[in-house]
C-alpha cells in the first residue's frame, strides 16, 4: 500500500486486510462503536478534525498521541461530556446521539477518567454503586450491594483489597484504579474507556492494572485506553489509534506498528514504517 | 478477595481484647466515633457536680436538655450543609423569623390556629433556605457570603416584624400549644412507652442488621461489642426515664418528658434515617466528598444541594419554634448570630467536618449537649457569660485538635 500520510490511510489499509492476517482483527465484523467524520470545535479552535475510528468488541484499543493531540477531547465526546460539532456515531451498527454522560452510560460506555471520580469519603461499595444504588422498599440495600461488589472484584481477580467497607481514601493508587474499573464493569459496560490508567502507578501496581485490562477484554468488553506509556500499550493493546493535532492520523492492529513507528506517528503525525508494516501484513 | 475480606471477620468470635483492638484500630483510622467527646462530657459533668451538687439533679438535667434543644436543632440544620462543605450563617435569624411569625400569628391580634401559624412559619424558613440555595447554586456564589448577607437581612426583617407590633420590642406567647413545646410534658407513662419503644426499635434494628450480615458471611460486629452497644442503649434509656419521670417541681409535682425533647428526637431520628438509609443521604455525602464524581455518576447534584439548603431552613424554623417557646416569646434582642455560631460549634465539636463529606446528625446532639452543659454548669457555679464563652472556645479548640490528631494517622485529611 502506498504511504499516504492522509488521515484516512489506515482506514483504507484496514479494508484491505480483511483476510486472515494474524492480527486478530476481523474488520468485516460489525464494530461496537464507529465514529465517522467527528469534528469538535471550541470557538475558533478545532480540537478534533474529521476523526474516523472503529472500536471492536473484546479488544483493547490504545489511543496514543502527544499532549494536546485531542485524545481527551475524543473520549469526552464519546462519553457524552459534550456533543461533537459534527459527525456521526454508530453503536452496534445503529446511529446514536450521545449528549450527556447518562446517554453514554445507557449505551454501555463507561469512562474511567484519570482523576477516577471516586469519593474518598465513601467506602468501596458505596463508590461502586454511586448513582445506581440497589434499594429494597425504597431504602438502600447494603447487603446486596456489598455481595455484588465482592463478587465483581473477585471476578476481576482484584485481590489486594482488604475490606470492601474501607473508605476509598485509604486505598493505594492501583487499588483505586481497580475500584474505578470494577465500577465500570459492574454497570454491564460494553466499552470501558480508561484515561491514563497507569500514569501515577508504580511497577507492580501498573502490572495489576494491565492484568485487569486483559481480564476485561477476555470477558468480551471493548477497552479504549489512553496511554503515554508505550510499554503498556504494546503489552496490552490489540489495536492502536494515533492522534496528532486533532486528527486521527492512523489506526489499525498492533501488528502494523512497532515502537519506533508509534513514536514517529505521535511526534510527526506520519510514518512510512506503519504503512510498510500494514501492507506487509 | 474473598480470603482477604475475612481478615476482619474473625474478631466476631474473639474476646474483649479483640474488641478493644478493633476500637483502637478505628480510632487510628479516624473514625473513633464520639468517644473522646463523650469522655470530655463526662469530665465536664463530674467537675460541675463537684462544684455544685445541683448539677446532676433530675430537674437540672431536664433543664440542661431543654437548653440544649436549640443548639442541637440548629446544629442538625447546619450538618445538612456542612456535609456538602457549605454553611448557613443565617440559620439563627431564620429560626428567629419562624419563631416571630408563629408568635405573632397566634397572638391576640391575629388569632390564627397554632397549626396554620406553625405551618406558615416553617414555610417561610424553608423558603429562605431555598432562596440561599438558589443564589449559591444558580449564581455560584459562596454560601458563606450569601448566608452572611442572609443573616444581616433576616436580622433586619425579624427586628422590623417584632418592633412593628408596637409592643415595645417583645411579644409573649399566650397560646397553649406554642407555649407547651418546652413547658408541656408527656405523661410519665407515655415517656416510658416512647423511650422503651425507641430503645427496642434501635436494638432490634442493630441485631437484625448484624444477623443478616452474618448469615451472608459478611463482616459483622463482634458479639461482645454488640452487647455493649445494646447495654449502652438500655442504660441510656433507663437514665432518661429516671431523669424525666422524677418529680422536678418545687411546689406542684412535675413529671415526664418535655415535648421539645421528643421534637429533637424525631428530627434527629428522621435526618439520621435519611442520611444512612436513603439515596438522597448517600448523595449528600458523595457530593460533599467529591461533587464532580457525584455529577459524573449521574447524580443531580444541584437538586440535592438545594434540598440540603431547604432542610437547613426547615429545621432552623423548627428550632425557632422551640426557641420562642423556651423564652416564652420573641424579642428584638434575639442574638441569631451567636446562636448560629454555637450551632456550627456543636456540629464541629461532635466531629463534623467543615469541608464536607464527613459528619453525622448525631454530632449535633453530642456537641449541643456539650455546649449546653458548659452554659448550664457555668451558670450553676455562678460564672458569667465571659467564662462561658471562653470555656466554649477551649472545648471547641480541644475537640478539633483531638479530632485532627486522631485523624493524622488516616489517609483522609478532612
Amino acid at each position: 500500500m502506498e504511504p499516504t500520510p492522509e488521515s484516512n490511510n489506515l482506514t483504507s489499509s484496514e479494508t484491505r486486510q480483511s483476510g486472515p492476517v494474524g492480527s486478530g482483527v476481523d474488520s468485516s465484523a460489525p464494530m461496537l462503536l464507529s465514529l465517522r467524520d467527528i469534528t469538535k470545535s471550541f470557538g475558533a479552535v478545532q480540537a478534533l478534525q474529521h476523526v474516523d475510528l472503529d472500536i471492536p468488541a473484546g479488544q483493547v484499543t490504545a489511543l496514543i498521541g502527544d499532549n494536546g493531540a485531542g485524545k481527551s477531547t475524543l473520549i469526552k465526546t464519546v462519553s457524552g461530556i459534550w456533543a461533537p460539532t459534527s459527525g456521526t456515531m454508530h453503536w452496534q451498527g445503529k446511529e446514536v446521539h450521545v449528549h450527556t454522560p447518562r446517554d453514554a452510560t445507557h449505551l454501555g460506555i463507561a469512562t474511567v477518567y484519570q482523576d477516577l471520580a471516586l469519593c474518598d469519603n465513601l467506602d468501596i461499595v458505596q463508590n461502586m454503586y454511586l448513582g445506581r444504588e440497589d434499594t429494597k422498599v425504597g431504602l438502600l440495600d447494603e447487603i446486596s450491594m456489598e455481595l455484588a461488589t465482592t463478587q465483581t472484584l473477585k471476578d476481576l481477580s482484584v485481590s489486594t483489597v482488604k475490606s470492601v467497607r474501607q473508605v476509598v481514601g485509604s486505598l493505594s493508587g492501583g487499588q483505586r484504579q481497580a475500584v474505578a474499573v470494577a465500577r465500570a464493569v459492574m454497570r454491564d459496560s460494553k466499552l470501558v474507556i480508561l484515561d491514563e490508567p497507569t500514569a501515577a502507578l508504580g511497577v507492580s501496581q501498573t502490572a495489576q492494572v494491565l492484568d485487569l485490562i486483559k481480564t476485561l477484554s477476555s470477558r468480551g468488553i471493548a477497552v479504549l485506553v489512553i496511554s503515554h506509556n508505550l510499554n503498556d500499550v504494546f503489552s496490552v493493546a490489540d489495536r492502536i489509534a494515533v492522534m496528532y493535532l486533532g486528527t486521527l492520523v492512523s489506526h489499525g492492529p498492533i501488528a502494523n506498528y512497532d515502537r519506533n513507528s508509534a513514536v514517529e506517528m505521535i511526534t510527526t503525525g506520519k510514518s512510512d514504517r506503519v504503512a510498510a508494516l500494514a501492507s506487509s501484513n | 478477595m474473598s480470603t482477604e475480606t475475612t481478615t476482619e471477620r474473625p474478631v466476631s468470635s474473639a474476646n474483649t481484647s479483640g474488641v478493644f483492638r478493633l476500637m483502637l484500630k478505628r480510632f487510628r483510622r479516624g473514625d473513633s466515633g464520639m468517644i473522646p467527646i463523650v469522655i470530655g462530657l463526662l469530665v465536664l459533668g463530674a467537675y460541675f457536680q463537684i462544684r455544685s451538687s445541683v448539677f446532676l439533679s433530675t430537674g437540672n438535667l431536664t433543664n440542661l436538655m431543654v437548653q440544649a434543644t436549640i443548639f442541637v436543632l440548629l446544629g442538625i440544620a447546619e450538618v445538612w450543609l456542612l456535609l456538602l462543605g457549605e454553611i448557613d450563617l443565617s440559620a439563627g435569624f431564620n429560626a428567629g423569623l419562624a419563631g416571630a411569625i408563629a408568635t405573632i400569628l397566634v397572638d391576640q391580634q391575629f388569632h390564627w390556629s397554632w397549626y396554620f401559624a406553625v405551618g406558615l412559619a416553617l414555610i417561610a424558613s424553608t423558603a429562605f433556605g431555598a432562596l440561599w440555595g438558589f443564589l449559591v447554586i444558580g449564581l455560584r456564589l459562596p454560601s458563606f457570603i450569601v448566608t452572611l448577607a442572609g443573616q444581616l437581612g433576616l436580622e433586619g426583617l425579624v427586628l422590623w416584624i417584632v418592633d412593628s407590633q408596637g409592643t415595645g420590642g417583645s411579644i409573649s406567647i399566650h397560646e397553649p400549644v406554642l407555649y407547651n413545646i418546652v413547658y408541656g410534658d408527656f405523661t410519665p407513662l407515655f415517656t416510658i412507652i416512647f423511650i422503651v419503644g425507641t430503645v427496642l426499635a434501635l436494638s432490634f434494628s442493630l441485631i437484625r442488621k448484624n444477623a443478616s450480615r452474618a448469615s451472608r458471611n459478611l463482616e459483622s460486629v463482634p458479639m461482645p461489642l454488640m452487647l455493649l452497644r445494646i447495654a449502652g442503649l438500655v442504660i441510656g434509656g433507663g437514665v432518661l426515664i429516671w431523669i424525666f419521670n422524677s418529680n422536678r417541681g418545687k411546689f406542684t409535682p412535675i413529671h415526664g418528658m418535655p415535648f421539645a425533647i421528643m421534637i429533637v428526637g424525631v428530627v434527629l431520628g428522621g435526618c439520621t434515617f435519611i442520611m444512612n438509609k436513603t439515596k438522597p443521604g448517600r448523595y449528600i455525602y458523595a457530593i460533599g466528598g467529591n461533587a464532580e464524581a457525584a455529577r459524573r455518576a449521574g447524580i443531580a447534584v444541584n437538586r440535592y444541594r438545594l434540598m440540603a439548603f431547604m432542610m437547613t431552613g426547615l429545621i432552623s424554623g423548627i428550632a425557632g419554634l422551640v426557641y420562642v417557646s423556651n423564652l416564652n416569646g420573641i424579642s428584638d434582642s434575639i442574638n441569631g448570630g451567636t446562636l448560629v455560631l454555637y450551632a456550627v460549634a456543636a456540629a464541629v465539636i461532635g466531629g463534623t467536618s467543615l469541608f464536607g463529606g464527613r459528619g453525622k446528625m448525631v454530632h449535633a446532639l453530642i456537641g449541643g449537649v456539650v455546649i449546653a452543659t458548659i452554659y448550664n454548669g457555668m451558670a450553676l457555679i455562678q460564672l458569667g457569660a465571659p467564662q462561658q464563652y471562653i470555656a466554649t472556645a477551649l472545648v471547641l479548640l480541644g475537640a478539633v485538635t483531638i479530632d485532627s490528631l486522631a485523624r493524622r494517622g488516616s489517609t483522609i485529611v478532612k
